[in-house]
């Protein structure tokens, strides 16, 4: 059964390798070059293309030995002076490997069922049914990931493999074993350092509940049951795997260059389409003053410049203060601190520690500096598992993954693929919606949608005129081509209320929940 | 749920069709792509009179219209829609072999319309108004929810939602027109309206249905025999033919102003000069070739009348049968027994044409899963040739394994059976709802024809295999060079062997 919707998904999966890929695609056939032709002194300083190597070490080992493989599909790729090179060949090939890797996804996706139906934690009376039991709805949320299959298989990435990772990891944590916990989180902290924003949680849960002996019994902290022991063997893990991934380029004293690659913060505060996040609400706040400075012809000597300054991508604000790397990571930091202090009150809590990783990851999202609209994807795919356990974080669940798999629709304008990321949508949510609905028994409401309530249902419907609008009307007005910002403006600004709304609804939720909560009752 | 299996069934269409289509890029005939577009520039510019006939500004020889009217008019209508996206779309002459990413998006869009409108619709009236069988079908159902008991209505709607989306998702349907490119859609989902219609013993609708699918695409010829069952009286005989002929008529109306257009027309969409097969096709004729040259030793018109007398006689028992003693239930036995006769046996068969008897089949499916989807599996593989030729290969594997592991999931094939009775032969864990309430006897039963359908098990198996090792082989491994056609003629026989087993075996469930 389990393998059985893998390999459904699959099949969809093959069937999208001719689609469009962007130029993510060129990115990781460069490294593939550059890690396949070069030496390891000068992978972190090859700048032929304008793609230069900017993951951490262990994804270029993993470029490396997939290079290997790409020798038999077409050697061409594997020349770093072949700019945008994309024969028949090279696409099956970097689709496929993207295919293969996501099967670290799948195993993932299974630990975490197999935890989920042995633990008890969710009791339910649908576990006999074959479609209806918890771990069934967990593994078909979590494998057809509408989100997932638009970034990795059409734009292409390869989130698949690296959440896949993370799920193992977390699956670890829940199971309690915490040194290989620690080991997979290293690995996935070395092949994408964006991970780093979940760290905290990672951090703040191993010290207070694996370190300290007896966590478990009480929540004030006995300094005197620390074991160093367990400290040492937590740190040893992590150095290794740090270790091997940099231990290169600290022989070859080329550190400074790599963490100059890893952390370039010469880029804008925005990605060129704004992200769905408080800088994109901040950014369309500072237009709204000028457009009403205009209007009321305070301000005359602003360029019409500003106004199509969301393609480049710096974006100088006039009327509010100018936003730097520095204010974004303090208030990166200040977000999550309480979410932290909340996880290091309850020691040897799991489900907190995944809801914490939750937050950390939103609240990197909302106030981070240059953030993808792709990191959406590090919040849905851990809250998928809260949200087959709690009726209250499948109710955020499923208005999340509508409103985030929604912002990901500018990622990919081309015609083709317009029908697909349609059907995806609507596939993945309103399975979400009824399977959800219907696991927590939930009434049919003749007004809202199953599990929202009327103001979340008015949101959510929300998106089907603001997607005809922006794919219809639009270029009948023949707008588009005047305002080709517009439509991305409109989407992103419209997602970020939906997720500011879910980050604050779900932060209260975690602050207030209380320590009882965990070991739910039977439903 | 129905609407989710649906929009599966879609997504899966649209994938299919960011594919190559059939002549992309290989001037100078190009493919049935090219045909299609060819069809609405001329019914687009010239007048009705000059459609069938060769002009100077209509080369016949360049991709002619030989299909029947109904098939015009449709390209006239996605003529006018081109016309007015793009005028250079269908700009007769200048226009030969246009292809572009906007273009390739309008004749991809214009046949998920005619899906939408025409085949899915006509798919759910069939399953979902159906009311016989259910009983039968629900046995083959494979759903393992112990924890409630569905209420019989209920039931009902789940056996009859799965086996929709079983038919939509059928692969070489889905192949055909969205990878390959034609609109076979349109006339196979008129042929399924019309079945279901005889079903539902609305027979004016159902011949009027089937007169439109008769004049969408000529092969649609081999059924109409089967109409006179439902005649039980001689006032009906009357209406009937009268609304057969009011169809027709309508249909052809344009072309009736003078009788050399009709005979034009007809010859046309009969012709005679194109020899017994094309390509390799898995029927009859084809196989025998291996042996001997027909085309040597026979002229294509005498060939043409073995085809016919050979063909009829192939026909002949199912049709009595189904005149002397009409069921309902047989009637569909009876549309895959003469369709399949026509593939195999008569003159000028594409391997396209296999979907006419695919579609029935798939019709037929739920009642009897294993021999159907056996029959499905073999129709889309023995189609493989074509599709690679198109460059539609990880479209047929992907699609192909998607429809395996979807009927494993629903129906009971008894795959898993032979698992559990290899280990040790008593059913002690028959977790099947429907054995909750079952007697002892039933399952002892159900041992028994186990036992009788393990040898077919295990030759099912073999088959299968047998398709997968050819796929793999004509994909990786070059033909021999003094034999270029070697893997599509074994491709073309080993399917023909199976179609031959499949003719005798649904004759005999039949009669």
């Amino acid at each position: 059964m389990f393998w059985s919707t893998v390999a459904l998904i699959l099949c969809v999966k093959l069937l999208l390798i001719p689609s469009y890929h962007s130029t993510d695609f060129e990115v990781h056939r460069n490294w593939l070059a550059i890690t396949h032709s070069l030496p390891i002194s000068e992978w972190y300083q090859e700048a032929t293309s304008e793609w230069t190597l900017d993951y951490p070490p262990l994804f270029a080992w993993f470029e490396f030995i997939l290079s290997y493989f790409a020798k038999y599909f077409d050697a061409e790729m594997l020349q770093v002076k072949n700019l945008n090179y994309a024969s028949s060949g090279t696409i099956l090939f970097q689709r496929l490997s993207v295919i293969v890797t996501d099967f670290v996804f799948a195993y993932g996706t299974r630990e975490l069922c197999s935890y989920l139906s042995s633990s008890g934690i969710r009791k339910s009376s649908k576990w006999g049914s074959r479609w209806g039991s918890p771990a069934a709805i967990l593994q078909i949320l979590l494998l057809g990931n509408a989100g997932l299959l638009l970034v990795d298989h059409i734009h292409f990435q390869y989130n698949g493999f690296l959440l896949g990772l993370l799920l193992i990891s977390v699956a670890r944590v829940l199971q309690g074993k915490c040194l290989m916990a620690s080991f997979w989180f290293a690995v996935l902290l070395n092949l994408k350092h964006i991970f780093i924003y979940v760290a905290p949680a990672y951090f703040v849960y191993l010290l207070r509940s694996y370190c300290f002996l007896g966590a478990q019994s009480s929540s004030l902290v006995q300094w005197r049951s620390f074991s160093p022991a367990r400290f040492a063997k937590l740190g040893l893990v992590v150095a290794y795997v740090f270790l091997v991934s940099f231990g290169p380029f600290i022989v070859l004293n080329q550190l400074p260059q790599v963490f100059s690659r890893l952390f370039p913060f010469k880029r804008g505060l925005c990605h060129a389409y704004w992200a769905p996040n408080i800088w994109a609400l901040y950014n369309i706040a500072d237009k709204m003053a000028i457009i009403a400075g205009r209007q009321l012809g305070i301000t005359s000597n602003v360029s019409a410049a500003v106004m199509t300054g969301g393609l480049v991508q710096e974006y100088n604000h006039v009327f509010l203060p100018e936003i730097t790397p520095r204010t974004t990571f303090l208030c990166t930091l200040l977000s999550v601190l309480p979410a932290l202090v909340k996880l290091w009150c309850c020691p040897g809590n799991p489900y907190h520690f995944v809801r914490c990783i939750v937050l950390c990851a939103c609240g990197s999202f909302m106030f981070g500096w240059h953030v993808h609209e792709k990191a959406i994807l590090l919040i849905i795919i851990p809250l998928s598992f809260m949200a087959v356990i709690w009726k209250k974080e499948a109710q955020m669940y499923v208005f999340l993954a509508t409103v985030g798999h929604y912002s990901l629709f500018p990622l990919l304008f081309t015609a083709f693929e317009l029908p697909i990321k349609v059907l995806l949508l609507v596939l993945h949510s309103s399975y979400a919606f009824f399977n959800l609905a219907s696991l927590f028994d939930m009434k049919k409401c003749s007004l809202c949608l199953p599990l929202l309530s009327g103001l979340e249902s008015v949101y959510i419907l929300g998106l089907v005129p603001l997607f005809v609008f922006e794919n219809v009307i639009l270029p009948l007005l023949g707008l588009n081509t005047r305002l080709p910002f517009l439509p991305l403006m409109l989407t992103s600004v419209y997602c970020a209320v939906g997720v500011l709304y879910f980050w604050l609804k779900y932060y209260w939720h975690f602050l207030t929940t209380s320590e009882v909560n965990h070991k739910r009752k039977a439903h | 749920m129905p609407f989710l299996l649906i929009l599966v069934a879609v997504l899966l269409r649209w994938c299919v069709s960011l594919h190559p289509y059939s002549g992309q890029n290989s001037p100078p005939m190009f493919g049935d792509y090219e045909a299609q577009r060819h069809w609405m520039e001329i019914t687009r510019i010239l007048p009705l009179q000059d459609w069938y006939y060769n002009t100077s500004e209509n080369d016949l020889m360049y991709w002619g219209l030989d299909y029947p009217p109904l098939t015009a008019y449709h390209s006239l209508l996605c003529g006018y829609v081109a016309d007015f996206l793009n005028p250079e779309f269908v700009a007769l002459g200048a226009s030969r072999g246009y292809e572009s990413y906007e273009h390739k998006l309008f004749m991809r869009v214009t046949v998920l319309i005619a899906d939408l409108f025409i085949y899915i619709p006509a798919v759910w009236w069939y399953f979902c108004k159906k009311q016989s069988d259910h009983q039968n079908v629900s046995r083959n159902l494979r759903d393992g929810n112990t924890y409630s008991v569905h209420s019989v209505k209920e039931d009902k709607a789940l056996t009859s939602h799965i086996s929709m989306y079983l038919t939509l998702i059928y692969p070489g349907l889905i192949l055909i027109d969205h990878g390959h490119f034609q609109y076979n859609g349109i006339s196979l989902g008129l042929t399924i309206a019309a079945v279901a219609a005889i079903m539902q013993g609305r027979d004016l609708i159902a011949s009027v249905l089937f007169c439109f699918s008769v004049n969408y695409k000529q092969m649609r010829k081999c059924l109409p025999k089967q109409n006179p069952f439902v005649m039980t009286g001689l006032i009906k005989l009357l209406s009937l033919a009268s609304v057969v002929i009011v169809t027709f008529f309508v249909i052809w109306f344009p072309f009736l102003k003078n009788v050399d257009l009709v005979v034009q027309v007809l010859h046309r969409l009969f012709p005679l000069a194109r020899g017994v097969f094309e390509d390799k096709v898995s029927n009859v004729w084809c196989c025998l070739n291996v042996i001997c040259k027909f085309r040597n030793t026979f002229t294509n018109l005498q060939m043409a009348n073995v085809c016919l007398l050979v063909t009829l006689l192939a026909v002949l028992p199912s049709s009595i049968d189904i005149l002397l003693r009409p069921r309902s239930h047989k009637f569909l036995l009876s549309v895959i027994n003469s369709s399949l006769a026509f593939f195999l046996f008569s003159f000028q068969v594409h391997e396209k044409s296999i979907l006419l008897v695919a579609v029935p089949v798939a019709l037929y499916l739920p009642i009897e899963p294993l021999p159907c989807f056996w029959f499905l599996y073999i129709s889309t593989f023995s189609m493989l040739p074509l599709l690679l030729k198109d460059g539609l290969l990880i479209s047929y594997i992907a699609l192909t394994v998607f429809y395996s592991v979807s009927i494993m999931l629903t129906l009971n094939l008894g795959l898993r059976d032979l698992l559990r009775y290899s280990v040790k032969c008593t059913p002690q864990d028959a977790k099947t709802k429907q054995s909750k309430f079952k007697k002892q006897e039933k399952i002892s039963a159900e041992t028994q024809s186990f036992v009788s359908k393990k040898p077919l098990l295990v030759i099912f198996l073999l088959s299968l295999a047998g398709c997968w090792m050819l796929t793999i082989c004509i994909a990786t491994v070059g033909p021999p060079s003094q034999y270029p056609d070697l893997f599509p003629l074994l491709i073309s026989v080993y399917s023909c062997v199976h179609f031959l087993g499949f003719f005798i075996y649904f004759n005999y469930r039949q009669i």
